[in-house]
């Protein structure tokens, strides 16, 4: 007899009808795991949620008061008989895949990952299963993402270049996960000056133990007199602002995977791109895929549609997870990278 | 190609003018000489003739990167440029290859011209292996063109008068015409004219749009105003041994438009005269509507019947050069008095006219009359000042275009299409339809008008209420209303509406009205009916 599928897909988000939880759910639900902090991830409303120990505090600052548990990388949990655990996703501090095994059958939905270890992040770790939910963001053979050592040497020498100029550098970030991963990264040229989401965030990971340089909360005191040859990490909405403008003669510059497309580039006016993701490239997917073993996949997030098309090609039996803020479109907007 | 792909980089990672002018500046006084004359006419959109077609370059690009043609084509439905998607898409290249400069390998595409596939597959693969990724995005663009790299013929000619420490408006006149970067040396390329041996033609001034009244222009009678005419600007060079009749978009059109060649034996030598080149309508003794000219504009040699249904005429607006003397400085009401007596010694029959001066008494009496410039096949007035001397380009103050308002229509988006380049990824080209009963009948496309925010919006709107997939194409409900605007309207049987608009555009999103408040095809013909006078 047919078993009834061990995780299915609802309009409250995913949904494992024997464990009786939901995994990222974006509408109100009883029981919630939750794979990161980001807020397409971590959501309001829900009556008890569980993630990684290193996970919550960053969800706790962004949803206030909420019923929260934590476990530990690694660590089973039994519900309802049914096994989940919690695995290092290497995308953001704290991030993590969630195994979930119930009478020999194994699913893991991978949340947002990447490869390639940033030197902050848990490293990625391929978890075996018989089915793998995996998002694909960045879907697509175009994206191939330099290494991070590379990109960081081309950040380094823009910040240096404006520095000798005179010129303060403004690097949008996003302020959970890439702001800190370029501090961590960047070798020491100058004073960092962070805006306010970005600082809040990074105040949160460095009383957790990682390891992050000093940052100055860019308040209204801070010029480019008193702070000459600064880096400003700040979030992308704030480019171009009134707030960026007053560090005087500033030059902007985003760091995200679209900023491989030069046309994405083109239409926010920025020169200056850096493309550094906090998700797989197309190889990354790829290798990720196949390390699990899985003869099924289900993608979501991203190019769902010609992803989907070019695993079924690759011999897999593919499906695409509908979400409620992209629907079934294979397009993404940049901004929607987290 | 290092130095090139340098400046490239260069340009691209600044919107700032001036830091683009720096790196221009500094790469005329440094790369070698034949490559700033590559540089030069890539910048003014000149390209080495095509010697691998977009559709070759699409297989062997998907055949190296070992994905299949769907999976290219999705690529580069995201990409929006296909020299892009290209570099993206090629494995890592061998590295530590000697550098070739950009005049070798434009001359190596050139020496594929003719040669068969697998001659030039293996050349183009070969290319690629060796290239780093920056360099083959711009190897790719040399063949499939479109550098769009944020210089303006201006910024390019300030840059090569700085690096030359020549004169910009003797720079600007260089750069015109029809020159050959294969054969022309940097040195020649820049050298002042040997006097009055070439066709080139003169910088076109160009005008401003004038919103509102002329009020604010002052007294009337320091003002020239004439016709705007909808044709083709043209500049009309005689010089010894030489006649060319030369578009804005410095093409030469000169055997498109055989009437004007009789010109040739009675214009005197060293004589340049900007002005419109029209489809004329001999009976009514005025021009035919732009649709007839369009019907010229696109053929080589044209055959006896285009000649005799839409014979060409040239209304001269002015004169830039006179006895091979440089006019352009002269005021203007100086050039077109020397304009009138040059034209008045010509046979009319040679095609050529003056396009006539309106006497300009009072504003509202000049408003009263571009009210009637539809019934003259104009699309409004010119204003110039009299004192003004023909500048190079676009130079805000001295010349006013001063169209007639657009006519509009509300219209309801059915399909949307993503934009290429900038706006890669945006749902920016729309179709529109009217009601025609119960029927929605397409009638016009568009494609500007709105602000990145609000396509933006409606990108996201697209993709939640898609209905239908055709490629880029996605067709939507019949929900969002724009007003549309556009400079002319023409009866036209090829398409289903049976009408065709000129210059339409999106004038703004009506957020405050719904598909059953847009216009009729009725309206539509009324104001055809009400514009053919
Ligand atoms: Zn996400
Ligand atoms: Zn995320």
């Amino acid at each position: 007899m047919a078993r009834a599928p061990l995780l299915t897909f609802t309009d409250r988000g995913i949904f494992c009808p024997q464990g009786d939880f939901y995994i990222d759910p974006w509408r109100p639900v009883d029981r919630a795991l939750i794979t990161h902090g980001h807020s397409d991830h971590a959501r309001y409303g829900h009556k008890a949620y569980l993630a990684t120990h290193q996970a919550l505090p960053v969800i706790r600052h962004r949803l206030g008061q909420i019923n929260a548990g934590g476990i530990a990388y690694g660590e089973a949990r039994e519900m309802n008989g049914v096994t989940v655990s919690f695995h290092p996703a290497g995308h953001v501090p704290g991030s993590a895949q969630i195994r979930v095994e119930y009478g020999g059958e194994v699913w893991v939905v991978s949340g947002d990952y990447k490869i390639e270890p940033d030197g902050l992040s848990e490293p990625f770790e391929p978890i075996a299963c018989h089915t793998f939910i995996s998002e694909c963001t960045f879907g697509l053979p175009v994206f191939h993402w330099a290494p991070q050592a590379q990109i960081i040497t081309d950040v380094a020498t823009w910040w240096a270049a404006n520095a000798a100029a005179g010129i303060t550098s403004i690097l949008g970030a996003y302020s959970f996960g890439k702001a800190q991963r370029l501090m961590a990264a960047l070798p020491p040229l100058g004073p960092i000056l962070t805006h306010g989401a970005v600082e809040a965030t990074t105040a949160i990971l460095r009383d957790q133990g990682y390891v992050l340089p000093e940052t100055i909360r860019a308040t209204a005191a801070i010029t480019p007199k008193t702070h000459p040859g600064a880096l400003i990490i700040a979030p992308p909405s704030a480019l171009g602002s009134a707030w960026a403008n007053r560090f005087g003669p500033t030059s902007e510059a985003f760091a995200s995977g679209w900023m491989a497309l030069r046309g994405i580039r083109r239409r926010r006016s920025l020169g200056t791109g850096f493309a550094i993701s906090d998700h797989a490239d197309w190889p990354g997917l790829n290798a990720a895929i196949r390390a699990t073993g899985a003869s099924r996949v289900f993608v979501t997030h991203g190019y769902t549609a010609p992803f989907r098309h070019w695993l079924e090609e690759q011999g897999y039996e593919a499906g695409i997870v509908a979400t409620d803020y992209t629907g079934d479109d294979a397009a993404t907007e940049p901004e929607a990278e987290a | 190609m290092k130095h090139f792909a340098a400046l490239f980089a260069a340009l691209d990672g600044t919107t700032k003018t001036t830091a683009k002018l720096v790196a221009l500046t500094n790469y005329f006084q440094t790369a070698a000489e034949q490559d700033r004359v590559w540089t030069i006419a890539i910048l003014s959109g000149r390209r080495p003739k095509r010697s691998v077609t977009a559709t070759e370059l699409r297989l062997w690009a998907a055949e190296v990167a070992g994905i299949p043609d769907w999976l290219f084509e999705e690529s580069y439905t995201v990409v929006g440029d296909l020299a892009e998607t290209i570099a993206h898409l090629l494995p890592m290249p061998q590295l530590g290859l000697p550098d070739q400069s950009l005049t070798e390998w434009i001359t190596a595409l050139m020496g594929l011209n003719g040669k068969p596939a697998d001659t030039r597959k293996a050349a183009i693969v070969g290319a690629w292996q060796s290239l780093a990724p920056e360099e083959r995005f711009i190897f790719n663009k040399l063949i499939t063109g479109g550098f769009r790299m944020g210089v303006s013929q201006g910024l390019m000619t300030k840059a090569l008068a700085r690096a030359t420490d020549m004169d910009e408006a003797a720079i600007a006149h260089r750069m015109m015409g029809d020159w050959q970067p294969a054969s022309t040396r940097f040195a020649d390329l820049i050298a002042p004219d040997i006097a009055g041996s070439s066709s080139r033609p003169y910088p076109f001034a160009l005008a401003s749009a004038l919103d509102g009244g002329p009020e604010t222009l002052g007294d009337p009678a320091n003002w020239i105003a004439e016709w705007k005419w909808d044709g083709i600007r043209g500049q009309l060079v005689t010089r010894p041994g030489a006649f060319a009749l030369w578009s804005r978009g410095e093409d030469l059109i000169t055997d498109r438009f055989p009437e004007f060649a009789g010109l040739a034996d009675f214009l005197p030598p060293g004589t340049v005269i900007d002005g419109e080149v029209l489809a004329w309508d001999v009976a009514a003794d005025k021009p035919q509507p732009f649709a007839a000219l369009q019907t010229r504009i696109n053929r080589k040699t044209v055959p006896k019947k285009l000649l005799v249904d839409a014979p060409a005429r040239m209304l001269a607006y002015d004169l830039l050069e006179d006895a091979g003397i440089d006019l352009r400085t002269a005021p203007l009401a100086v050039r077109r008095a020397r304009l009138a007596e040059l034209i008045d010694g010509i046979d009319p029959k040679l095609g050529l006219g003056l396009s006539p001066q309106i006497t300009v008494e009072d504003w509202p009496c000049l408003a009263a009359i571009r009210a009637t410039a539809q019934m003259h096949r104009a699309e409004g007035l010119m204003l110039k000042r009299a004192s003004s001397p023909y500048h190079t380009g676009r130079k805000r103050g001295d010349w006013w275009k001063w169209k007639l308002d657009p006519m509009t229509i509300d219209a309801v988006m059915i399909y949307a299409q993503a934009g290429h380049g900038r706006r890669a990824n945006l749902y920016t080209d729309f179709t529109f339809a009217v009601r025609d009963g119960n029927e929605l009948v397409p009638f016009t496309k568009a494609y500007s008008g709105l602000t990145d925010a609000e396509f933006a919006q409606i990108t996201a709107w697209v993709r939640k209420n898609t209905l239908e997939r055709f490629g880029p194409v996605r067709r939507v409900p019949p929900e969002l209303v724009f007003e549309l605007a556009f400079e002319g309207i023409q009866a036209s049987p090829r398409h289903k509406s049976g009408i065709a608009l000129r210059f339409p555009r999106m004038l703004r999103w009506r957020h405050d009205k719904g598909p059953n408040e847009i216009d009729t095809l009725d309206t539509l013909r009324a104001v055809l009916a009400a514009s053919v006078v």
